[in-house]
């Protein structure tokens, strides 16, 4: 394994710093593009409102103050790395992502894992069968599901599964008032897991199954596949130990790629599933204006963008050797 | 009863499934008992959405919070189905016949959620210190009440200087929401950290709030009410996906849903269902009335001969059968019937008619262009989901036939508010208000010329100014007099549909989704805000 350089950690971390604070910076003006302010959004919800009501609203939400002072309390706020507070939700932002980040995770990191693991298997078996029946069915049901709109996805499998079948909840992440603990609590949460990581593993399925299956067929026709079947060796061997192994860097790309989408990603399964992750509470903070939430979560968002880059850049050089970290 | 509590602490689903079974060999029996009227235990879970902003009712009058707090808080009054106002935290009060003064008993021996004694000090400091000046709806109705008198613990007495009948028309839970004085006097009432963990007299206490999960309500065992409530635990749920509330309430997840959880298509189907009920009761106290307002400084709309046309190329009946699916009927005033004391019949009318909305519009000098069109008019529905786009398509089907080209714009809430009350950039706009009990709560919004220029949601969309009307209303504000009010409000009915710069369209039937095993859960006029201390259940539901 290659020893990672201070210099590069160096970089990666200077470069961290400039692109989180570029797109601070950027969304703190782009998000006041939208028209309408949370003021307007909570008195509007009230039905009923005086010009006193919102102006109190707004100086509560510090929206009284002309543009380049909010800017700069947002500035100092953010060089102390303190988020500001949700005045909507009447709790600070940091702790909301924080209440929201664990229900997030669990999802996303099910349902990635589902779709890499049986994806990967799916695209490795349409490969090594490639043009024939298998890989037919195979790709097929993969694209299947990716035509699919995810909320259909998820609102089929509850009828099914919950509705017809009575087998699992309909929605939510835990049996509310039940007193669970331990193995009976891990059980709750895996029960309402099912469906939400299933309908989100076969989205996802599909873009691991093509890719697997693409770049298997383009490492078979490599010549150190050829010299390997030269040799003699057993076809299994091949596949798995020659061709799976160069075939995993573009797979690797896009789980990169997806892991950065992780706190924002499942806004419709959290949403048809009542899940109680950052996804939901970032979409709800866009329409209720809430800037405050929405430029925490797009921080956080951006941190780990950021982040998974570099851990899939490190892990090319444990995949493949020739690959340096400079 | 033990049955009940049996089935509520169920750890497993083999348990769960041994109790089932054992219900159902106990049916006869379970049978027999409902006879005798209402019983104790059970767990009711109902749906909350959106998620609210908070769960005190003071300075937040969103629907969600007030369907939670509904059921922490207390009112002076409930509203009975024929809007007159029942005992709740005042047991009698009376107005003076100078209606100057209104005096109020107060009910004995009212404990707050922490044990504190409710007195008549919380009701005078929550007049004082939120109904005059952070409510947003009570300010105006308030703002007479010169001195707040509480002689004794039990009694309050408040003097206007000037007359303010709609005030007995808001005094429960919701409407004048009363805090404990001893935890929010002294601070900050919008930051105060009780808004979020209310301390009620309410028949439920605030237990947990799980942010984007549920909100949870237990008990109250020392309620003033004797043997109320029924419940052990009220829980409501986020569900921010339609088709997921219905699916968890077919399934019998969810037994209580208010404001309608599912669409119309959905709740033909669940409504065959033996296990739920339907019910549109419980919405007077709030009378929702669905309008279109018309931008009077608009070109063609200026002209009130066009604004009458539209009425008239409206077919209002379909417009409630097939795009409200029934849950509609044609309103012909801005006062709905619900309003009984209010209501006038006898405003002029628009029947659908095309030949005289064709007529208004020669008339008014606007004739079809070659291609047929007349103008073209920009129509923003309210963005409170499909019944208003749908509402919108047909505003342009049937404005089509008059030779009325409608373009329609989507928007979220934030920018719809924006475009119509701040920068006033719109044509047509849909929206729907609360009447409430009287005319002065809801109505006159609409039309006060007063509020021209505040850039405040839900006022003057249309940009009326008739100094007669503002004379009426506020006139009628301050009127002492019953039958002379009622005479005020007429004509100013009279006034605004013949000028017409609002045009009401349908009187909503909001309805409740619930299971049949609920019992007495819908009887009162402010029901979908109110508590569900009544509530009991014949038959547990069987938990998710």
């Amino acid at each position: 394994m290659i020893p990672v350089s201070a210099r590069f950690l160096g970089r990666r971390a200077l470069q961290l710093v400039i692109v989180v604070l570029g797109i601070a910076i950027t969304n703190f003006f782009l998000l006041r593009l939208a028209p309408g302010d949370a003021a307007q959004v909570l008195a509007g919800e009230a039905g009923s409102a005086t010009p006193e009501y919102l102006a109190a609203l707004r100086k509560q939400f510090g929206l009284d103050q002309p543009l380049p002072v909010q800017f700069a309390l947002y500035l100092r706020n953010l060089l102390s790395l303190n988020l500001g507070f949700s005045f909507r939700q009447g709790l600070p932002v940091l702790e909301l992502i924080t209440q929201r980040l664990p229900a997030t995770l669990l999802l996303m990191g099910t349902s990635i894992t589902f779709a890499l693991l049986v994806g990967s298997a799916m695209g490795i078996a349409a490969a090594r069968r490639a043009g024939r029946a298998t890989d037919t069915v195979i790709s097929s049901i993969a694209l299947l599901f990716y035509a699919t709109p995810v909320f259909w996805t998820g609102i089929m499998l509850i009828v099914v599964f919950s509705v017809w079948l009575d087998w699992l909840p309909v929605g939510g992440m835990t049996s509310i008032e039940r007193g669970y603990t331990d193995l009976a609590y891990l059980k709750d949460v895996a029960t309402h897991l099912v469906l939400p990581a299933t309908t989100l593993g076969l989205f996802f399925l599909a873009v691991y199954t093509r890719l697997m299956r693409a770049a298997m067929i383009d490492v078979q026709r490599q010549d150190f596949v050829r010299t390997a079947v030269a040799k003699g060796l057993r076809p299994g061997r091949i596949a798995y130990r020659h061709v799976v192994r160069n075939a995993l860097l573009p797979v690797l790309t896009m789980l990169g790629v997806q892991v950065g989408a992780v706190l924002g990603g499942a806004v419709l399964v959290e949403t048809v599933f009542s899940w109680p992750g950052l996804g939901r509470l970032a979409f709800e903070a866009l329409f209720q204006r809430d800037l405050n939430l929405l430029l925490g979560i797009l921080l956080c968002s951006s941190v780990v963008v950021v982040l998974a880059n570099a851990a899939i850049d490190f892990l090319y050089t444990v995949l493949d050797p020739r690959i340096e970290l400079s | 009863m033990k049955f009940f509590q049996a089935i509520s602490f169920q750890k497993s689903l083999y348990a769960r499934l041994s109790v089932l079974l054992a219900a159902a060999a106990l049916v006869p029996a379970t049978l027999a008992c409902a006879a005798d009227g209402p019983k104790h235990g059970g767990t009711l879970t109902a749906i909350v959405q959106p998620e609210p902003v908070t769960l005190t009712p003071a300075f937040n009058t969103a629907t969600p919070t007030q369907i939670v707090a509904g059921n922490i808080f207390d009112g002076l009054v409930y509203y009975d189905p024929a809007l007159k106002p029942q005992p709740s935290l005042a047991t009698d009060w009376k107005v003076a016949e100078d209606g100057l003064t209104i005096s109020f008993n107060l009910r004995k021996g009212v404990k707050w959620h922490d044990g504190k004694p409710f007195s008549s000090a919380d009701v005078k400091w929550s007049l004082e210190n939120v109904w005059k000046t952070i409510h947003p709806r009570n300010k105006a109705i308030f703002e007479n009440v010169a001195t707040v008198d509480t002689p004794d613990d039990n009694t309050i007495i408040l003097h206007l200087s000037k007359p303010s009948l709609p005030i007995l028309s808001v005094l429960n839970a919701v409407g004048a929401p009363i805090l404990p004085k001893h935890l929010y006097e002294g601070t900050d009432i919008l930051n105060n950290a009780y808004n979020n963990k209310p301390v009620g007299t309410g028949a439920f206490v605030f237990k947990e709030w799980k942010k984007g999960e549920y909100i949870l309500l237990e008990r109250n065992p020392d309620y003033w009410e004797p043997a109320k409530p029924y419940l052990d635990k009220v829980i409501f749920r986020i569900i921010p996906d339609a088709a997921a509330r219905a699916a968890a309430i077919e399934k019998g997840e969810v037994q209580y849903a208010t404001f309608n959880p599912v669409s119309f298509r959905e709740v033909e189907r669940l409504a065959k269902l033996p296990s739920l009920k339907v019910d549109t009761r419980g919405y007077d106290w709030l009378s929702p009335v669905l309008y279109l307002d018309f931008n009077v400084e608009n070109q063609y709309l200026k002209d009130v001969r066009v604004r009458q046309a539209i009425a008239f190329a409206l077919d209002k009946e379909a417009l409630g059968k097939v795009v409200w699916y029934g849950y509609g009927k044609p309103a012909v005033s801005p006062v709905p019937t619900a309003l009984t004391a209010f209501h006038d019949a006898s405003v002029p009318k628009y029947p659908f008619d095309l030949k005289k909305a064709e007529a208004l519009l020669d008339e008014a000098g606007f004739r079809r262009g070659s291609d047929g069109v007349r103008f073209t008019l920009n129509h923003d529905f309210l963005p409170y989901g499909d019944d208003y786009k749908r509402t919108g398509e047909y505003l342009k089907q049937a404005l089509k036939r008059v030779g009325i080209e409608i373009n329609i714009r989507a928007q979220d809430t934030a920018a719809f508010i924006k475009r119509v009350y701040a920068d006033r950039d719109f044509d047509i706009s849909s929206s729907y208000n609360g009447a409430f009990p009287d005319p002065q709560i809801g109505v006159v919004r609409e039309y006060w010329s007063g509020w021209l220029g505040s850039k405040t949601p839900w006022t003057n969309g249309s940009g009326y100014r008739n100094a007669e009307v503002d004379g009426l209303i506020q006139a009628a504000a301050v009127e002492g007099n019953p039958k002379k009010r009622t005479e005020d409000f007429n004509r100013f009915q009279q006034i605004v549909q013949r000028d017409l710069p609002t045009l009401p369209l349908l009187e909503l039937r909001f309805f409740t989704l619930h299971s049949s095993a609920l019992k007495d859960v819908v009887l009162q006029a402010d029901q979908s805000y109110g508590s569900l201390k009544n509530a009991w259940f014949d038959q547990a539901p069987a938990q998710n």
